[in-house]
């Protein structure tokens, strides 16, 4: 695509993200598969960057899995909705920001349909009242976790101590972004720069001082796809749409790749993995594969924090490489200490990719 | 290997630049109107033998272009000429698959 023709559809799809006070909730499954990401981004919104960004232990799925793996109703996911927009009436909040993706369009498709179906809010109502004795108001402003550390991406910037440039060559790194597909292909006005080619991850990479990499599969699913994943007789379309993106990525020789979607991080990790196992193919540089970060880890590294804080250790794709490559400092020897230095004991070795 | 119980799946992508397209090429010089076909799939609705051989011009105009042996579908043509009659286009159909059997021969 022309970059000109970028720019033209980047200008059309902004969204209006206000600068304080949100109501954050967490996703289900990111704590299990990158356990720091969640936490970094509270740790960088209060701590760093001074936001007031609150959360409830009360919160509890959005029951989007479900839904997409089409085992619930709409109306039943819409009540659930209904649930978490009463408790950030609750807590005073008008501004809601999921961590997860398949949340966020599940929200934002939950709020269109109301749009579109008033008497089908009506009902959602009576029957959270019926449920549960609680009433809401709709949030003011919607926006992904991500959408939030986009519109602080320059904050971030001017704090950074490690930036997305090769530090041997002085040439900015090359980095893949992969957007959940739920963020904007459902409702594209809802991302920042629609959906054929947002720039919510596009932009965090420009700042931070590397160079986005445009591939032909670059819209493609990372794999996960809900029933694609989860019914085992489909795993094996599952891991080839992985397959068939990083085939697609592989000429330009990518540096990492950064994720925003709870699923894609997991599956264009750990496919890695299994593709090794199967083909004996590696993607990345002297028989490792290409590093998988999100970006709340991404930003964290930007902002100096220890990569074994960050929970890079957990990562099935060695993530050394790029360390060095940014001129990340860190010790080989924490890599498998807990929070209380005790040994957190060390993962079995594969031998079909290599990992630090 | 580890046998994880799932394996990849071929891909069914067509690569235009790696298949075999001098068949598709040859036709268009012998019979120019074949790039007028718009898949419109009039040809296969009429068509007397599409039920049970699966014979359509359509099909047959498609898989040249991808690289596909077309021969079985050929072989079941009884150049009846009813895919010509229906054609919006006004491609000379029956032509187009003797054509296409003796660029095969």
């Amino acid at each position: 695509m022309i970059y000109e023709g970028k720019q033209k559809i980047w200008s059309d799809y902004q969204k209006e993200i206000p600068d304080d006070h949100w109501y954050y909730v967490r996703s289900c499954i990111r704590q299990n598969f990158f356990p720091a990401s969640e936490r970094m981004f509270t740790e960088i919104t209060q701590k760093v960057l001074g936001k007031d960004v609150y959360e409830t232990p009360y919160h509890t799925t959005c029951g989007g899995i479900a839904y997409h793996c089409d085992t619930i109703p709409q109306e039943t996911v819409m009540t659930i909705v209904a649930r978490q927009f009463a408790l950030m009436t609750e807590a005073g909040y008008e501004n809601y920001c999921p961590s997860c993706i398949t949340s966020f369009g599940n929200y934002a498709e939950t709020l269109e349909t109301w749009r579109e179906f008033p008497e089908l809010e009506a009902k959602i109502r009576e029957n959270l009242w019926k449920a549960c004795k609680r009433e809401f108001n709709k949030p003011k402003y919607l926006a992904h976790s991500s959408d939030l550390i986009y519109h602080w991406r320059e904050e971030i910037r001017k704090r950074a101590k490690h930036l997305l440039i090769n530090q041997e060559t002085g040439e900015p790194l090359r980095i893949v972004e992969h957007i959940g597909c739920h963020y904007s292909k459902m409702f594209p006005h809802k991302g920042v720069g629609g959906a054929e080619y947002p720039y919510v991850l596009a932009g965090m990479v420009e700042s931070w001082g590397g160079q986005v990499i445009d591939y032909p599969e670059r819209r493609h699913c990372c794999g996960y796809g809900f029933r694609q994943y989860h019914a085992k007789a489909n795993r094996g379309y599952s891991l080839s749409n992985t397959h068939k993106k990083f085939e697609s990525m592989e000429p330009y020789k990518p540096d990492a790749i950064i994720t925003n979607c709870p699923g894609c991080p997991y599956f264009l990790d750990r496919w890695q993995y299994v593709i090794a196992e199967q083909t004996g193919k590696t993607y990345g540089e002297n028989g490792y594969g290409i590093p998988v970060f999100t970006y709340e880890e991404i930003a964290g590294l930007v902002l100096g924090y220890d990569p074994w804080d960050l929970g890079l250790q957990l990562h099935q794709v060695a993530v050394e490489p790029l360390l060095k490559k940014m001129g990340v400092e860190y010790d080989p020897k924490a890599k498998y200490l807990g929070l209380n230095k005790e040994d957190i004991m060390r993962p079995e070795m594969p031998n079909s990719i290599k990992c630090c | 290997m580890i046998d994880f119980g799932f394996t990849l799946s071929k891909s069914s992508t067509v690569d235009l630049n790696k298949v075999d397209r001098s068949r598709y090429d040859q036709l268009v010089k012998l019979v120019p109107t074949a790039r007028m076909c718009m898949n419109c799939g009039s040809c296969g609705a009429t068509c007397t033998v599409s039920e049970y051989k699966g014979m359509s011009v359509r099909k047959v105009l498609t898989g040249i272009q991808r690289g596909e042996d077309v021969r079985p579908m050929l072989s079941s043509c009884m150049l009846c000429g009813k895919c010509t009659m229906v054609c919006p286009r006004g491609i000379n159909t029956r032509n187009l698959v003797l054509t296409l059997c003796k660029i095969y021969d």
